[in-house]
């Protein structure tokens, strides 16, 4: 299987995209010189892999559906954003709002994540090996959002759905989101995405905790008029 | 939107380099800020002397005003960069100065003052304003630059940045600020002149009202958090330090990185990509509500 390799200071972030829209013949793709572009690799929908050797700007694997992408470096903002499937791994940190909107697939952050980490997640697996920012989770509706480290403040703020599991501190809740009880399949399922990220055996689902939604502020009603 | 950088070296053998690397990570940020830039160098200065960073209108004759400035003065000496002049006198002479220019010449703009500071500023695009101001061929220790996308007053050389409102003092700022006109009029009352109506002013008047009571930048930093409303993102100079802060919600972008050679700032990383070493850069984002400060040995 040979390898297509693309150097955007050559080709430019349209002739990539082009490219992984139109070449199907190719699985594995290389990405030279990202330079803190925007919108590198989005919207793929082919089971490829692709790795992209530096820093990357905003909205990197944005929409993506079946492929693999790699960063390696840190990624701007909104990486992965509205992602359907595949899976998008940042070696670095991440910048705001990583994962936001995401429907599926999964998304592993080697380093921290900033704020807004999985704002408005709607099923996507997020994987955070350091800590995350402020008001990440804000208005989840489905998915993980797995932190080994610490969480800043207002987790989960207006949240729906969605199950986070932090292992170190959480600075503040935000409205509606309540800590939970870890219930077996609870640990089942954590344990499962710590596998995905291979992290199984290295990382024990006992020492982390479980929050989501208090479901109080699914409906409008007077009494709740204080945390609006 | 505007897009800010900066730039602090540690190695001095960078510093005739300062000016080439602030001025593409300016045109970098172009999309970031199209309506005009503005930038400040901390180069060479003269013990006892300061600069006077001056805009006259255009067509403007400055021999007169040199002439005056000598006799209030004593030496001077001035550089012309396109639309600004940069005037050199004894320090203890800035506050003479400085009247005699608002009374006689009061169509000539007075950017910022100080014994290293250059300030320059224009409408129009980064790339063609940092060219015209000479900025690629100029060195220093330090400079901030700014790229502005305006919202909160008007596309004018006035309301680019960087604000300057105290002796090699300057900031540049992303973002806006909401409680600019109460400051402004606090600040007012304390004694800090602040020229314009623009609210990125405001927050360096602040500053500079703190500074001037003794704090460090780091403390006038601290302070500023609690004090000024608002989104933002600085950056700021002074003529030994190099700060960055951001407000707690941190709605305004920004990336650092680090080398053994220089401490470098910007809106976003595509700024930083053409520094030399960056592959091996520690590359981080600046904490949301936390100061961030280098000194150098002044």
């Amino acid at each position: 299987m040979t390898t297509r390799v693309i150097d955007l200071a050559t080709e430019g972030v349209r002739g990539l995209n082009a490219a992984l829209h139109a070449d199907k013949a190719h699985k594995h793709w290389q990405v030279l010189n990202p330079a803190g572009l925007h919108s590198i690799a989005v919207g793929i929908d082919a089971p490829t892999t692709v790795e992209i050797d530096g820093h990357v700007g905003y909205y990197c694997a944005g929409m993506n559906k079946h492929a693999s992408v790699t960063v390696k470096g840190n990624a701007g903002v909104g990486v992965a954003e509205n992602m359907m499937s595949g899976r998008v791994h940042v070696l670095g940190d991440a910048s705001q709002a990583a994962g936001a909107t995401a429907h599926g697939g999964s998304l592993i952050i080697d380093g921290n994540a900033s704020a807004r980490c999985g704002i408005s997640m709607k099923g996507v697996d997020i994987l955070v090996k350091g800590n995350i920012g402020h008001m990440s989770a804000f208005m989840a509706q489905a998915g993980t959002l797995t932190v080994l480290g610490n969480a800043g403040d207002a987790l989960g703020d207006s949240i729906y759905e969605a199950k986070i599991f932090v292992r170190g501190t959480v600075a503040g809740l935000g409205a509606d989101c309540i800590e939970k009880e870890m219930r077996d399949e609870h640990k089942a399922l954590l344990f499962g995405r710590l596998k995905a990220a291979g992290l199984d055996g290295q990382v024990d689902v006992g020492e982390f905790r479980r929050y989501g939604s208090a479901r109080k502020l699914y409906n409008f009603t007077t009494d709740n008029l204080d945390a609006y | 939107m505007c897009g800010i950088v900066g730039l602090f070296i540690k190695d001095p053998a960078l510093e005739p380099r300062l000016g080439e690397l602030l001025a593409r990570m300016l045109e970098v940020m172009s999309d970031r800020g199209p309506d005009s830039a503005g930038f400040a160098v901390y180069g060479a200065g003269r013990p006892d002397f300061v600069k006077l960073s001056l805009r006259p209108p255009a067509g403007f004759d400055a021999r007169s005003l040199m002439a005056a400035l000598s006799v209030a003065g004593g030496e001077v000496s001035a550089v012309t960069r396109d639309s600004h002049v940069i005037v050199e006198i004894p320090a203890k002479a800035e506050a003479a100065a400085r009247a005699l220019i608002a009374e006689r010449f009061p169509e000539v703009t007075v950017v910022g003052s100080g014994a290293r500071m250059e300030i320059y500023k224009e409408v129009g695009l980064p790339k063609a304003v940092a060219e015209r101001f000479g900025l690629p061929a100029m060195s220093g220790s330090h400079g901030i630059g700014h790229t502005r996308m305006a919202t909160e007053s008007a596309v004018t050389t006035n309301g680019a940045h960087p604000f300057s409102t105290g002796r090699d003092q300057c900031l540049v700022h992303n973002g806006s600020l909401s409680n600019h006109n109460d400051m402004r009029r606090r600040l007012t009352r304390e004694g800090v002149r602040i020229e314009t109506e623009n609210d990125s002013e405001v927050a360096a008047g602040y500053l500079t009202w703190r500074l001037g009571k003794g704090e460090a930048l780091n403390d006038a930093l601290t302070a500023a958090l609690s004090a000024l409303d608002g989104f933002f993102t600085f950056v700021v100079g002074t003529e030994t330090g190099f700060g960055v802060l951001r407000d707690p919600i941190a709605c305004k972008p920004a990336v650092m990185a680090e080398t053994d050679a220089y401490v470098a700032f910007g809106s976003e990383y595509r700024a930083l990509a053409g520094l030399p070493g960056i592959e091996t850069a520690r590359v981080f984002e600046p904490e949301p509500a936390t100061v961030y400060f280098w000194e150098r040995a002044a």
